[in-house]
């Protein structure tokens, strides 16, 4: 264990202007307060023959912000599983203030101290805050639910949490998923708890709202309580952990790193097991004569964004950058006829396509990776084969007879050249990592054959290894003669492979420029300013 | 700019007229399995709880009545029995597998069997064949299917209500049309066709036996059937895609429609009346030997053997109580509680992964 003494004041952004209120929460470990909250040591867990857990440790201290980093399939959600209780360790054991504990349901887990916040966010929609806080305990009085005092205790909560304008009486269904996220911390903090578990808190923020959590973060690390904080973003750690375990393979591979200060390159050597160099393949240049292939004209949305207006020539990426919420998603949305357009033209080569028609774009040559890869872009039980030629399958098909050997066939020929894994057409779908998911849906726009592709956050959820082999990807996809129009919520993927950037805020184009003029600090910028440079 | 791109290094679509070569390395992984594996993946493995099922059924037949369940012709009692719920099911799993319900297939099959035989006894009638007669059911099985399927797809109403308001008008309709009476069909040509065997089974088992085969090559092998298990999978991503799943959701109730037609007809064979009172609470049977064939009522997964498996379940344990002359009210009792059982083991044993 690392024995490691940190002061408030030696955090850098301590010294900075941000001052007290930022580092009033970090917590302070002093020497003598060595004896863990939580020791996790040789855990392992398998499922059907698949060793999801090959031997765990992690030891969490009170009111420290421990991190655990790891790719996806790593093992950090069978990991959270279990100390939540939904599952049980194979071998191992699990220490809680000392004393061994089995943690064999979820309410065991909350009766510990054990309180976890997933992803997918467990709040009921119909009710309101005070009514999802006291879910499953609620304040009542021979069955008659005390509403007063909920709303009071509620309101408490909310105070603890920074978020004291939120009413209890609101219905948690017209919040924001940042404060369904505060909800659901309140909740937790409802019971008594000495440990929480946050899993990927911060995916569905954007850049102000991750500075919210992160001060809730700090509110719950000064009352002593402890979070185990799983990311994929490495700078997230450095703003917010005090440690770092990092996972790979289902095994830990360092246990209380120090977040400060271990070096990128040896968290991502640890998670990959390699060493990544620059991960964005170098640009090709579009050459002069290359054909416009999309011509976007005044497109609107109604109440979503206006007026916008581009055009992308066959082997040019364009990219558009923005904050969650700016409209970059349902533009492309539009483009593609998911959405109907309330004003303006899309153009393919030529063409106008008819508005609000997928059909239509989809045949013209277009192609979407849907922002939500698993709701919106795969069927999950399906097999592999299924999902690649889903938009394609009339062409494998006679009179509407389907001849599977073909389709699977060229789904083994787009695996090979994909190298998506496991390469087993019949696999299905659900059983996949994010990264090779993604390349299904690349895989059946090239079985379709597109002329545009339309990327919305084709890296979301993809891990940092598979990430340079999606970009690779892209490039090949754009050189190949594709307009390719990418859309992400991490502004340095945008402006790394694209060639012109389109910079909106607010549903309205701010600026369009070619990406080797602008960097990140430059899209803030104009993004904070609101208005074209 | 007037081709798609096909890309150079990397894989583009198949060339029209391509045709299937020995399948690629991918393919082969999945061929080689012993004979036993290719048993258990097959259609009868995938169902082998329902296998088990109703062999326990005919063994607790064959115990508690002997010699009279045991006979060829009891046999036939039962398929026959079975058939005309069986055809309407084929439909209702299709709708089913693509997330949908049509609760209305009852009222539709007794308004098809009242138009059918009105038509049946109009004066002109004398001078028409009575295949008129069917293609009369039919269309207004297929007719009513398109109704609910427009005003679901199209009109974005919930299929339940949909098709629970087309349950309630097509019922009150067909009463309308009969006028409470009970409609004799008279066509001596088509009552001993209806009635006629062929190979010594009887035309409507032949019927429901190639129904089920339609059935089941739609969803194996067309590509209506893979958009059907797709839009239940996940309805967006098939929509995204760039599957048209207005006009295909709209087709499956017409589908579901055109069974009851054909329900209707089998009906009118087996009864020789047309009456507004067939088909009443039909919905009810089917829904169920559906589901107790492991169709998800969520969508996405869903086999074609598996509900004919679920028919002649039901129909077994009809024929078997009816042999020990238990009342039809046992009967409720017992399906209530099959019903439930075999919810309840799908959900422990249908785990994702499974392919419909």
């Amino acid at each position: 264990m690392i024995s490691r003494t940190k002061a408030g004041s030696d955090r850098p952004e301590c010294l900075s202007k941000e001052r007290t209120s930022t580092c009033y929460g970090r917590r302070v470990i002093k020497d003598d307060q060595h004896s863990a909250l939580l020791e996790v040591r040789g855990v392992t867990k398998s499922f059907a023959g698949v060793q999801a857990l090959r031997g765990v440790d992690l030891d969490v201290l009170p009111g420290e912000v421990h991190c655990v980093l790891g790719q996806n399939g790593a093992g950090k959600s069978t990991l959270i599983k279990t100390l939540a209780g939904v599952h049980r360790p194979d071998e191992g054991t699990i220490g809680w203030m000392g004393e061994p504990v089995e943690i064999a349901t979820p309410e065991a887990a909350l009766e510990l101290g054990i309180a976890t916040m997933y992803q997918e966010l467990d709040v009921v929609d119909g009710l309101t805050i005070a009514e999802n806080i006291f879910l499953g305990h609620e304040l009542a009085r021979g069955g008659f639910t005390k509403r007063s005092e909920a709303a009071r205790q509620t309101k408490e909560l909310l105070r603890r949490l920074g978020h004291a304008n939120l009413s209890p009486h609101t219905e948690v269904g017209q919040l924001s998923a940042a404060n369904k996220q505060i909800v659901s911390m309140a909740r937790a903090l409802s019971h008594d708890i000495k440990l929480m578990i946050m899993d990927e808190p911060s995916a569905v923020l954007d850049t102000e709202e991750v500075k919210n959590l992160f001060s809730v973060v700090r509110e719950l690390t000064s009352e002593g309580i402890a979070v185990v904080y799983i990311t994929h973003r490495l700078e997230e750690i450095r703003q917010i952990g005090d440690r770092i375990t990092v996972l790979k393979d289902g095994a830990s591979m360092a246990s209380g790193l120090p977040a400060a200060d271990t070096p990128t390159s040896e968290l991502i050597r640890l998670m990959t097991g390699r060493a990544v160099e620059n991960v964005f393949p170098p640009a090709v240049p579009v050459p002069e004569d290359s054909p416009l292939v999309l011509d976007v004209e005044g497109l609107a949305l109604a109440g979503v964004f206006s007026d916008v207006t581009f055009t992308v020539r066959a082997g040019e990426i364009v990219g558009l950058a923005g904050l969650v919420g700016s409209g970059r998603s349902e533009i492309i949305e539009t483009v593609y006829g998911a959405r109907k357009a309330t004003a303006g033209t899309v153009r393919v080569a030529g063409k106008r396509l008819r508005r609000g028609s997928v059909v239509a774009a989809v045949e013209a040559g277009v192609g979407l990776s849907p922002e939500e890869r698993k709701s919106q872009g795969l069927v999950l039980d399906e097999p592999i084969f299924v999902n690649v030629t889903l938009s394609s399958v009339s062409r494998f098909a006679r009179a509407g007879f389907l001849d599977e050997r073909a389709e699977r066939r060229v789904a083994g020929e787009q695996i090979e050249a994909l190298e998506l894994r496991p390469a087993n057409p019949d696999r299905p779908t659900r059983t996949l990592s994010g990264g090779n998911q993604q390349k299904i849906l690349l895989a059946r726009w090239l079985v379709h054959g597109t002329r545009v592709l339309l990327l919305d956050e084709p890296t979301r959820g993809v891990d940092v290894g598979a990430r340079a082999e999606i970009y690779a990807l892209i490039r090949r996809l754009s050189a190949a003669g594709n307009a390719v129009v990418i859309v992400s919520s991490e502004i340095e993927e945008v402006l790394g492979l694209a060639d012109k950037v389109l910079v909106i805020s607010d549903g309205r184009v701010l600026q369009t420029l070619p990406a080797s003029q602008i960097d990140e600090h430059g899209v803030l910028d104009l993004v904070m300013k609101g208005t074209a440079a | 700019m007037s081709e798609p791109v096909t890309t150079g290094d990397l894989v583009g679509p198949p060339s029209s007229g391509d045709a299937p070569s020995p399948a690629g390395n991918g393919a082969s992984r999945n061929t080689e399995k012993s004979g036993m594996q290719k048993i258990l993946s097959g259609s009868v493995g995938r169902n082998l709880g329902l296998v088990v099922a109703l062999l326990v059924l005919v063994i607790v037949g064959a115990v508690t009545a002997g010699e009279s369940f045991t006979t060829l012709s009891n046999a036939l009692v039962i398929l026959r029995q079975a058939s005309i719920i069986g055809v309407v099911s084929i439909g209702m799993t299709l709708v089913i597998i693509a997330g949908g319900i049509d609760l209305s297939v009852g009222s539709v099959l007794g308004l098809a069997s009242i138009v059918a035989t009105l038509a049946a006894i109009q004066d002109l009638a004398d001078q028409t064949h009575w295949v008129v007669m069917i293609v009369i059911a039919l269309a207004v099985g297929l007719g009513a299917g398109l109704i609910n399927g427009v005003v679901i797809a199209y009109g974005n109403v919930v299929a339940f209500m949909a098709t629970l308001a087309m349950l309630v008008a097509a019922r009150g309709l067909a009463e309308i049309l009969a006028e409470r009476r009970t409609l004799i069909v008279e066509d001596r040509g088509f009552i001993s066709f209806m009635n006629a065997d062929f190979i010594g089974v009887d035309v409507l088992i032949w019927i429901f036996a190639i129904v089920a085969a339609v059935g089941w090559v739609i969803l194996n092998r067309t590509t209506f059937g893979r958009r059907t298990v797709a839009i239940g999978g996940n309805r967006e991503a098939a929509r995204l895609a760039g599957i048209n799943v207005k006009r295909h959701t709209m087709w499956l109730y017409a589908i579901a429609g055109l069974c009851a037609g054909i329900g209707a007809v089998m009906i009118l064979g087996r009864t020789t009346a047309g009456s507004s009172t067939h088909g009443t609470l039909l919905e009810l049977d089917v829904i169920a030997a559906v589901v107790v064939g492991g169709t998800l009522l969520v969508g996405g997964r869903g086999t074609i053997t598996g509900t004919v498996f679920g028919v002649l379940i039901f129909a077994t344990l009809t024929n078997v109580f009816v042999q020990n002359n238990l009342t039809s009210s046992v009967q409720a009792v017992a399906k209530g509680i099959i019903i439930v059982v075999a919810v309840l083991l799908q959900q422990r044993f249908a785990r994702p992964g499974g392919r419909a």
